[in-house]
C-alpha cells in the first residue's frame, strides 16, 4: 500500500514531446483513473511509474521514496495489460505463479531439472501452490488452472492477469485499458468487478482508459490527459459538472455537451444565437462558447427554436438532434419520456436555465458566470 | 452432364502434370532406392528394369556396414549439425531479441550488417576463414567443421523478424514479474518463438548434414568424416565400383534426414497456438 508522487514528469520521444510536465499525487488505497482521448500518454505516463520506461525529466515517488534506477520488479507494482500479455505457452496455474516464483526461487532453484533435487524449492513451491490456487478461487479460476490462455475466453484471459497481478500483493496496481478487447457487455460487469476488486483489497489503483464512461463509473478520482498534460482532476462529478477546461467539458460526458457560439457584452451579458440567456459574468467583451449538457436542455418551450433531424430511441431515454440556424452540428437533447418523442423534420422549441450554462473563453479556459437577475424574468417572460 | 465432365478435364490435367514433375524430382531416388535392392549382376546386366528380380537389400546394407563404418559417420553428422544449430540459437536469439526489441544506438546500421551478411556467399569467405583455422591450429577436427557456422546471419535475421511479432506488452509483463533480459530471451522469446526455431533448424541441420564443400576443405582424418564425405569417399576407396553396397551406404545416411523431416512436418503442422497473447 503507498502513496504515489509524480512531480513535472517529462518525456518526449525523438523531438514530440509527449508528457509536458505532469503533477499528481495518488493518495494511498485511492482509484484514480486516468483518461483522455488516445495518444495524449496515458500509457507513457503509467509506464513511467512502472519504471518501463525513463522519464526525460521530474520524479516519481512511491511510499516516500524516489524510485529512479529501481527496476520495474523491484518497485513491488503490478500491471495489468490491454492485450493481457499473458505467457501463451504456460498454463493458467503457472502463469499466475510467476511473479512468486521470480520472487521467491533463486535461478539454481528455477532450474528446471536441477532445481527440483534443492529442498527449499520444493517448501516454496507448496507455499506458491497455496496461493495460487487461493486467488484463483477468489477470481472463479480454479478449474481451468490447467489450461493454456489459448483455451481461454477474453473475460477469464483477463482474470488471470488480474490474478497475475493480485498474487504478488503489489503496494499499487496500475491497469492500461484492461478492458477495451472485451464485448460491451462483459465490458460492464467487469467493471464492476474491478471496483469490487478495489474495495476488497483497499490497494492504491490506477487505471488508464480512454473510455470516459469506464473512469467515471468506477474511480473516486479522475485525472483528464489532453496532449500530455492533466487538464482537470477531481472527483467525477465534479469534472462533468464543473469542466475548468473546453476540451474536458467535450471529452467527459456521453453524448457529448453541447456548444454554443455567444459574444459577451460589455455590460457582462451573455448573448447566443442572437438571445441574452439570463447570464452574466464579469469578463470584458469578447466572443465565447456556451456549453449546455444535453440533458439539460429543455424541449417543447423556450426562446430558440429548431428542426429535429434525427431521433435517438435508447430504450430508458431518447436523444433528439435538432438543426439549428446559426449552428454547424445539430444540437443534443435528452428527453427522458420516451413516450412523448417529436416527430422528424417538426420544429421545436427549446431553451435552458441559467445554471447549466457553462462558459467558455476563445482559448477553452472556463469563465465564471452567474444568473442575470433581470435576464432571468425575461426568459420567464418568453417561456410563459 | 456434360459441363461436370469439362470441369473434371482440368483438374485431371493438372493433376497429370504435377504428377509428372514430382516422377521427374524423384526420379533418381528411385533409382538409388532400386539399385540399392539389386545384386551386382543385375545392377550391370543389359536390360533396365526397375524393381530387382533378387531383392538383395539387405546384403547390400550388411556389405557396406561391414566395409566402412557408418555409425561413425552418422554420429558425426549428429555431432556437427546439432553443435552448430545449438550454437546458432545460443547466439542467434539474444541477437535477434536485442534488434527486435531493446532500443540502443546504432541498431539500425546493425541489422544493416546482419542484411549484408546474408548476401555474401560462405564460399567467398571459405579461404579467409580456412586461413584462420589453420592459424588456429584447429583444421582437422570438429571444431574446423562446427565453429565457422556458429554465427548465423540469416538466423538471426529469422529470428528478429519473428520477434518483432510478439507484443511488447509480453516483454513488459515479464520484466514486471522479475524476469531479466536474457530470462526473457530464454522463458518467454524461445518457448513463443519454437515455430520459427523449428523452421530454422530444419534450414540448418539439413545444410550442414549435407554440406559437402566444407568438410572436404578442412578435413584430413577420415574419423571426422560427415555422411556426404563419408559417401564420397565410400566410392573411391572401399566400394570401388560395386555400386549395391554405395546406395545402401547413400540412403542409410539420408535416412536421418527424410525421418527427421516427416517428424518435424508433424510440429509444424501442430504449430504453437499464439493466441493466449491476444
Ligand atoms: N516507444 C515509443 N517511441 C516513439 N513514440 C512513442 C513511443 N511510445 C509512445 N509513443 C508516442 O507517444 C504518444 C503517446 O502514446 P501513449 O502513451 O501510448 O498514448 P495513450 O496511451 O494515451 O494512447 C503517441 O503519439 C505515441 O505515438
Ligand atoms: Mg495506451
Amino acid at each position: 500500500m503507498a502513496r504515489i508522487e509524480l512531480s513535472a514528469i517529462r518525456k518526449s520521444f525523438d523531438t514530440t514531446d509527449v508528457l509536458r510536465g505532469v503533477d499528481l499525487t495518488i493518495e494511498d488505497g485511492e482509484f484514480v483513473s486516468l483518461v483522455g482521448p488516445s495518444g495524449c500518454g496515458k500509457s507513457t505516463l503509467l509506464r513511467i511509474i512502472a519504471g518501463l520506461e525513463q522519464q526525460g525529466s521530474g520524479e516519481v515517488r512511491i511510499g516516500g521514496e524516489p524510485v529512479d534506477g529501481v527496476r520495474p520488479s523491484q518497485r513491488n507494482l503490478a500491471m495489468v495489460f490491454q492485450s493481457y500479455a499473458l505467457y501463451p505457452h504456460l498454463s493458467v496455474f503457472d502463469n499466475i505463479a510467476v511473479p512468486l516464483r521470480m520472487k521467491r526461487l533463486t535461478t539454481l532453484e528455477r532450474l528446471p531439472l536441477l532445481g527440483r533435487l534443492l529442498p527449499n524449492r520444493y517448501r516454496v513451491e507448496r507455499e506458491i501452490r497455496q496461493e495460487v490456487e487461493h486467488v484463483a478461487a477468489q477470481l472463479e479460476l480454479s478449474a481451468f488452472l490447467g489450461r493454456k490462455p489459448g483455451q481461454l475466453s477474453g473475460g477469464q484471459r483477463q482474470r488471470v492477469a488480474v490474478g497475475r497481478a493480485i498474487v504478488r500483493r503489489p503496494v499499487a496496481f496500475l491497469f492500461d485499458e484492461p478492458l477495451s478487447n472485451l464485448d460491451a457487455k462483459l465490458r460492464v460487469h467487469m467493471r464492476a468487478e474491478i471496483a469490487q476488486l478495489h474495495r476488497r483489497l483497499q490497494a492504491t489503483f490506477i487505471y488508464v482508459t480512454h473510455d470516459q464512461a469506464e473512469a467515471m463509473t468506477m474511480s473516486g478520482r479522475i485525472a483528464v490527459m489532453i496532449g500530455g498534460e492533466l487538464v482537470q482532476v477531481g472527483r467525477p462529478a465534479e469534472v462533468y459538472d464543473n469542466p475548468r477546461d473546453i476540451r474536458v467539458a467535450e471529452f467527459v460526458g456521453s453524448p457529448k455537451i453541447n456548444l454554443l457560439p455567444g459574444q459577451i457584452r460589455s455590460d457582462g451579458a451573455v448573448e447566443t444565437l442572437g438571445q441574452r440567456i439570463g447570464v452574466a459574468t464579469k469578463g470584458i467583451a469578447q466572443p465565447c462558447r456556451v456549453g449546455v449538457r444535453p440533458e439539460r436542455i429543455q424541449v417543447g418551450s423556450g426562446p430558440f427554436v429548431g428542426h429535429v433531424v434525427h431521433v435517438e430511441n435508447m430504450g430508458a431515454e431518447a436523444f433528439v438532434h435538432l438543426g439549428v440556424e446559426g449552428l454547424a452540428t445539430p444540437l443534443l437533447a435528452r428527453i427522458g419520456d420516451v413516450r412523448e418523442l417529436p416527430m422528424l423534420g417538426s420544429a421545436l422549441r427549446f431553451g435552458f436555465a441559467p445554471d447549466a450554462v457553462r462558459l467558455f473563453d476563445a482559448a477553452g479556459k472556463r469563465i465564471e458566470a452567474h444568473a442575470a437577475p433581470a435576464a432571468v424574468r425575461t426568459l420567464e417572460v418568453a417561456s410563459v | 452432364m456434360s459441363r461436370t465432365i469439362k470441369l473434371g478435364a482440368w483438374p485431371l490435367l493438372r493433376h497429370v502434370v504435377l504428377l509428372a514433375g514430382a516422377l521427374v524430382v524423384l526420379a533418381p531416388f528411385i533409382w538409388m532406392l532400386s539399385t540399392a535392392s539389386k545384386p551386382a549382376d543385375e545392377i550391370y546386366s543389359s536390360e533396365l528394369h526397375l524393381i530387382p528380380h533378387h531383392f538383395a537389400l539387405w546384403e547390400n546394407l550388411r556389405e557396406a556396414f561391414a566395409k566402412a563404418d557408418l555409425w561413425r559417420y552418422l554420429l558425426n553428422g549428429l555431432i556437427v549439425t546439432v553443435s552448430i544449430f545449438a550454437l546458432q540459437i545460443l547466439i542467434a536469439l539474444p541477437a535477434a531479441y536485442a534488434l527486435a526489441k531493446l532500443r540502443f544506438l546504432g541498431r539500425g546500421p546493425l541489422f544493416a550488417l546482419v542484411l549484408f551478411g546474408i548476401l555474401i556467399p560462405p564460399q567467398a569467405t571459405a579461404i579467409p576463414v580456412f586461413l584462420l583455422l589453420h592459424k588456429l591450429g584447429a583444421l582437422d577436427s570438429y571444431a574446423a567443421l562446427v565453429l565457422p557456422f556458429t554465427i548465423s546471419v540469416f538466423g538471426i535475421f529469422l529470428m528478429r523478424q519473428f520477434f518483432k511479432t510478439v507484443p511488447d506488452d509480453l516483454i513488459d509483463a515479464a520484466r514486471m514479474d522479475g524476469i531479466s533480459e536474457f530470462g526473457i530471451v530464454w522463458r518467454v522469446m524461445l518457448p513463443t518463438a519454437i515455430p520459427a526455431v523449428t523452421a530454422f533448424g530444419i534450414f540448418s541441420v539439413v545444410a550442414h548434414w549435407n554440406d559437402y564443400f566444407w568438410p572436404l576443405i578442412v578435413l584430413n582424418s577420415p574419423q571426422y568424416y560427415t555422411p556426404p564425405l563419408a559417401v564420397a569417399h565410400f566410392r573411391n576407396a572401399e566400394a570401388g565400383t560395386n555400386y549395391g553396397p554405395l546406395m545402401a551406404a547413400a540412403l542409410v545416411i539420408i535416412a536421418p534426414l527424410v525421418i527427421a523431416f516427416l517428424l518435424a512436418q508433424r510440429r509444424f503442422i501442430e504449430g504453437i497456438t499464439l493466441t493466449g497473447l491476444k
